[in-house]
């Protein structure tokens, strides 16, 4: 039997991925957006829904970022109306680990998990800095080579809260009174260098025991963190090549924790653009590109990585002959993706050669540069090379982020799917109740 | 004696009820706590009933007949979910009543409570509200391990620790609601433009730094969640003295009181009004004689092994005598009633079917849901946003 794949649907933020000025984009707000997408996601048996988070609007160059959508709900409570609008999708949201404590987020996924039957599931990210402090009691106080380091403790904590309620407690026998069957449950005593805390967990066990986790992160901090804690892992990876090079690396780190290699997924996020044919495909992938990049997006993108106010520059002309400012990125606040620029010089350099080489204004550079197509073509190519990743071990499957709300995945679900399913590679019905049933994770004891 | 002015009636719902043997009636459900279907059914039970509002109640520690801990008792509901989250998750499946859940503000962030709510409040298109409370309990200050609250029973409720404690507490509640409120009017309604002709998605300017900073909190703002439908979604908190009276008058927008006679009923309205609308707490044990009513006491008071005492009156009797006793409290100042149903859903059938027809039959109460909003079902006002209007 060919390898399994596994599908979820990103509601898709406030990245530039999603086309707000396109007459068919809906709001990113009215909870009906999200209804129809979950349903559509559920209709298509995909294995999860996902909600990214972010904990202060972005800025750039001091002022709030206007050209994308701005804004979004909360994750734990549209996670739990969604439970009312679907029966078998996984609920899946990203929670910070910095700005938030291990009971409260423990309760909350607890009665998650409890109040869709047991289908939530956790993206634990690390978010850590001074900016997004600035909302919160603690403030910026977490240096970023100790993010990991509390985001494992914190998930630890989590776990044994959620293990503190052993799941045979309640008896709630009417006749003789007895509602537990003895007393101390929920008890726990954690201590470490970030918490410590002891009491009664006042949450029963939930149905998953514990919600899935995922992780996010793509240092090799973070990939060690996944390798030891995580059931998925949600990755920006996925073009063959280094999509098998980042599935070996974090495959390979997972003996080191007395893992096995399927219990850890590996789920890309990626987009796609369909069409009748590859070609009208492609003439409507160039279409939604450009609107994705507008010039002015464009240089708010160089900003990223040249640190440095651009708004002077023409985005139709050449690339800034300035060098980026290297040290603390001051102008752009607020986006996860600054960090993916590692050595801003360098990939300064390369940009200027491949615009020279290919005669690309920054507009059309960034567009080939910020690539947001993973699979453009007719359904039969996009099915096609889909099986094709999973097949060859560049993921166990992908999380799938349309550009449109709310209707955006209506017609991957109506024409992909069923070819998929044909193929003998996607589910036509769910088999299982829970997340992890799903993802065929075991359920922890 | 009758009135003809509609008073607001919202049902305090709590695991299988106000009374610690609730979970022993026949008609309960104890197995069933934890899921989603049986919240869904009482809050569709209280809509039938055309009333305004639910609370569900919380606490970050677990259940206990002891103010300063567990208590290692088995024969008591013992555990409960978040009542933001069952709020939400009952939010689609119920289409007019107002939905309030309870959250604790001593050891959380407003951030997160100001986008929870505002959140409730788009997935319920406007019926969204809030109990805020207050935790002075120790116990609950070690579950986060953050600050520490010294061990209190409620003996030494008039100490001067305690005392000091409990103003400083709200005072940072104080501090917390108007961190969430300002949240709520970070952005103004209309802020989002979508601008294809600019690219602009939203018009920066109508985005709000709060910038709070205050004795507990410092909070730069603005929400990542624009302004929830009702602006505002509704405040409420519960109060039994002069300390948290005089937050209920500053912060909320419903405030409910303890009274146990008609002079206290009058006195603590004098007291907490005019800002907020003041209803009154009640458990109530509802028969269809008053002879029954007590007999339902007397029997969980044997099987909980000593009789139910609360902070609230404790009312046994007919509806028709429920009705009676709230329309005699209402001419006293009161807006309208928060009833604790001893068990459910006994009580809380009660309630939508006895008292409710009963109310209708005296005029006092509405026959249809006349507002698809919380704030429109309580006659309060849409909020102007504060920095719409240049204000801080
Ligand atoms: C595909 C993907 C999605 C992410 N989504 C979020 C998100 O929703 N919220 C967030 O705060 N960080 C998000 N991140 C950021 C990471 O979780 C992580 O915090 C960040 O990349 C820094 O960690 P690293 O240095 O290990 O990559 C995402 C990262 C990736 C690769």
């Amino acid at each position: 039997m060919p390898k399994q794949i596994h599908l979820a649907a990103h509601f898709p933020g406030v990245n530039n991925t999603t086309v707000w000025s396109d007459p068919e984009s809906g709001s990113q707000i009215e909870f009906d957006s999200f209804v129809r997408l979950a349903q559509t996601a559920e209709r298509a048996k995909f294995d999860f829904f996902f909600l990214a988070e972010g904990l202060r609007l972005r800025e750039q160059n001091g002022l709030i970022y206007d050209l994308d959508v701005v804004g979004r709900p909360d994750t734990f409570t549209v996670l739990a109306a969604l439970a009312a609008v679907t029966e078998r999708l996984g609920l899946t949201g990203t929670i910070n680990s910095t700005f938030n404590e291990p009971y409260e987020v423990a309760r909350q996924f607890a009665s998650l998990d409890h109040l869709s039957a047991g289908r939530a599931g956790w993206n634990v990210v690390t978010s850590w800095d001074a900016f997004t402090g600035e909302n919160f009691r603690r403030g910026g106080f977490l240096r970023q080579e100790d993010r990991y380091e509390r985001a494992e403790r914190f998930l630890r904590t989590a776990w044994e809260l959620f293990d503190s309620w052993q799941g045979d407690e309640i008896v709630a026998d009417q006749a003789s009174g007895a509602f537990l069957r003895r007393p101390g449950a929920g008890a726990f005593a954690h201590r470490d260098s970030h918490f410590d805390i002891a009491g009664q967990f006042n949450v029963p066990r939930s149905p998953q025991g514990r919600p899935v986790i995922l992780q996010a992160g793509d240092s090799d901090a973070g990939r060690e963190f996944a390798a030891a804690t995580a059931d998925a892992i949600f990755s920006r990876h996925s073009t063959l090549q280094a999509g098998q090079d980042f599935y070996a690396d974090v495959k390979g780190r997972l003996a080191r924790y007395g893992r096995a290699p399927d219990q850890l997924l590996v789920l890309p996020a990626a987009t796609f653009v369909l069409g009748d044919t590859d070609a009208a495909a492609q003439e409507r992938a160039d279409v939604v590109r450009h609107q994705q990049v507008s010039g002015r997006t464009a240089l708010r993108f160089l900003e990223q990585v040249w640190n440095r106010d651009l708004s002077g520059y023409d985005p139709e002309g050449p690339l800034p002959d300035v060098d980026p400012l290297v040290g603390e990125n001051t102008v752009v606040r607020g986006r996860a993706s600054v960090r993916m620029f590692g050595d801003p010089l360098q990939t300064a350099r390369q940009w200027r050669e491949l615009a020279e080489t290919k005669k690309l204004s920054i507009r059309d550079l960034v567009i080939q540069v910020s690539g947001r197509q993973t699979f453009i073509g007719s359904p039969a190519t996009v099915a096609a090379a889909i099986d094709e990743l999973v097949q060859r071990d560049a993921s166990d499957g992908f999380i799938l982020v349309p550009h449109l709300v709310p209707g955006g995945l209506d017609e991957f679900a109506d024409t992909v799917v069923p070819l998929l399913q044909e193929r003998g590679v996607f589910r036509t019905e769910y088999d299982g109740v829970t997340l992890r049933d799903h993802l065929g994770l075991a359920h922890p004891v | 004696m009758t009135t003809t002015s509609p008073l607001h009636l919202a049902v305090a719902l709590d695991g299988a009820g106000w009374h610690p043997a609730a979970w022993r009636e026949p008609d309960a459900r104890p197995e069933a706590l934890f899921t989603a279907g049986y919240w869904a059914g009482l809050v569709q039970e209280a809509e039938r009933g055309l009333l305004d509002f639910v609370t569900i109640e919380d606490a970050l520690g677990l259940q206990s007949s002891r103010f300063d801990g567990p208590d290692e008792r088995t024969d008591q509901v013992r555990g409960r979910l978040d009542a933001v989250l069952i709020a939400a998750r009952v939010a689609p499946t119920t289409h007019h009543i107002g939905l309030v859940p309870t959250a604790t503000v001593t050891h959380t962030e407003p951030f997160h409570v100001s986008k929870a709510i505002a959140t409730l409040d788009y997935a319920s298109k406007g019926r969204a509200g809030w109990r805020v409370q207050v935790s002075g309990r120790s116990h609950e200050a070690r579950h986060f391990g953050r600050r520490e609250i010294p061990r209190f029973s409620l003996d030494d409720l008039g100490s001067p620790a305690m005392v000091e404690l409990i103003a400083n507490l709200f005072d940072e509640a104080t501090e917390y609601v108007e961190v969430v409120r300002r949240l709520w009017d970070s952005w103004e309604d209309d802020a989002e433009v979508r601008d294809a002709a600019t690219g602009r998605f939203i018009d920066r300017d109508k985005l709000h730094y709060i910038d709070f900073a205050g004795k507990w909190l410092t909070v730069r703002g603005p929400s990542i969640v624009p302004r929830p439908p009702q602006g505002q979604p509704v405040v409420t908190a519960l109060a039994h003295s002069a300390v948290p009276y005089r937050f209920a008058a500053r912060s909320s927008d419903v405030a409910f009181v303890t009274p146990f006679d008609t002079g206290q009923a009058a006195d603590i309205a004098g007291e907490v009004g005019p800002g907020p609308l003041v209803f009154g707490d009640v458990v109530v044990f509802l028969g269809d004689t008053a002879k029954e009513a007590v007999t339902r006491k007397d029997r969980l008071d044997a099987l909980a092994g000593t009789p139910y005492t609360s902070d609230a009156y404790v009312f046994t009797g007919t509806p028709g005598q429920l009705a009676d006793l709230l329309q005699q409290w209402q001419v006293a100042g009161l807006a309208g009633f928060r009833l604790r149903p001893a068990t459910l859903p006994h009580d809380l059938t009660a309630i939508t079917r006895g008292l409710v027809p009963e109310l209708q039959r005296r005029g006092a109460f509405r026959h249809g849901y006349e507002a698809s909003t919380l704030r429109g079902l309580l006659g309060l006002p849409r909020p102007a946003n504060r920095y719409a209007l240049g204000g801080a």
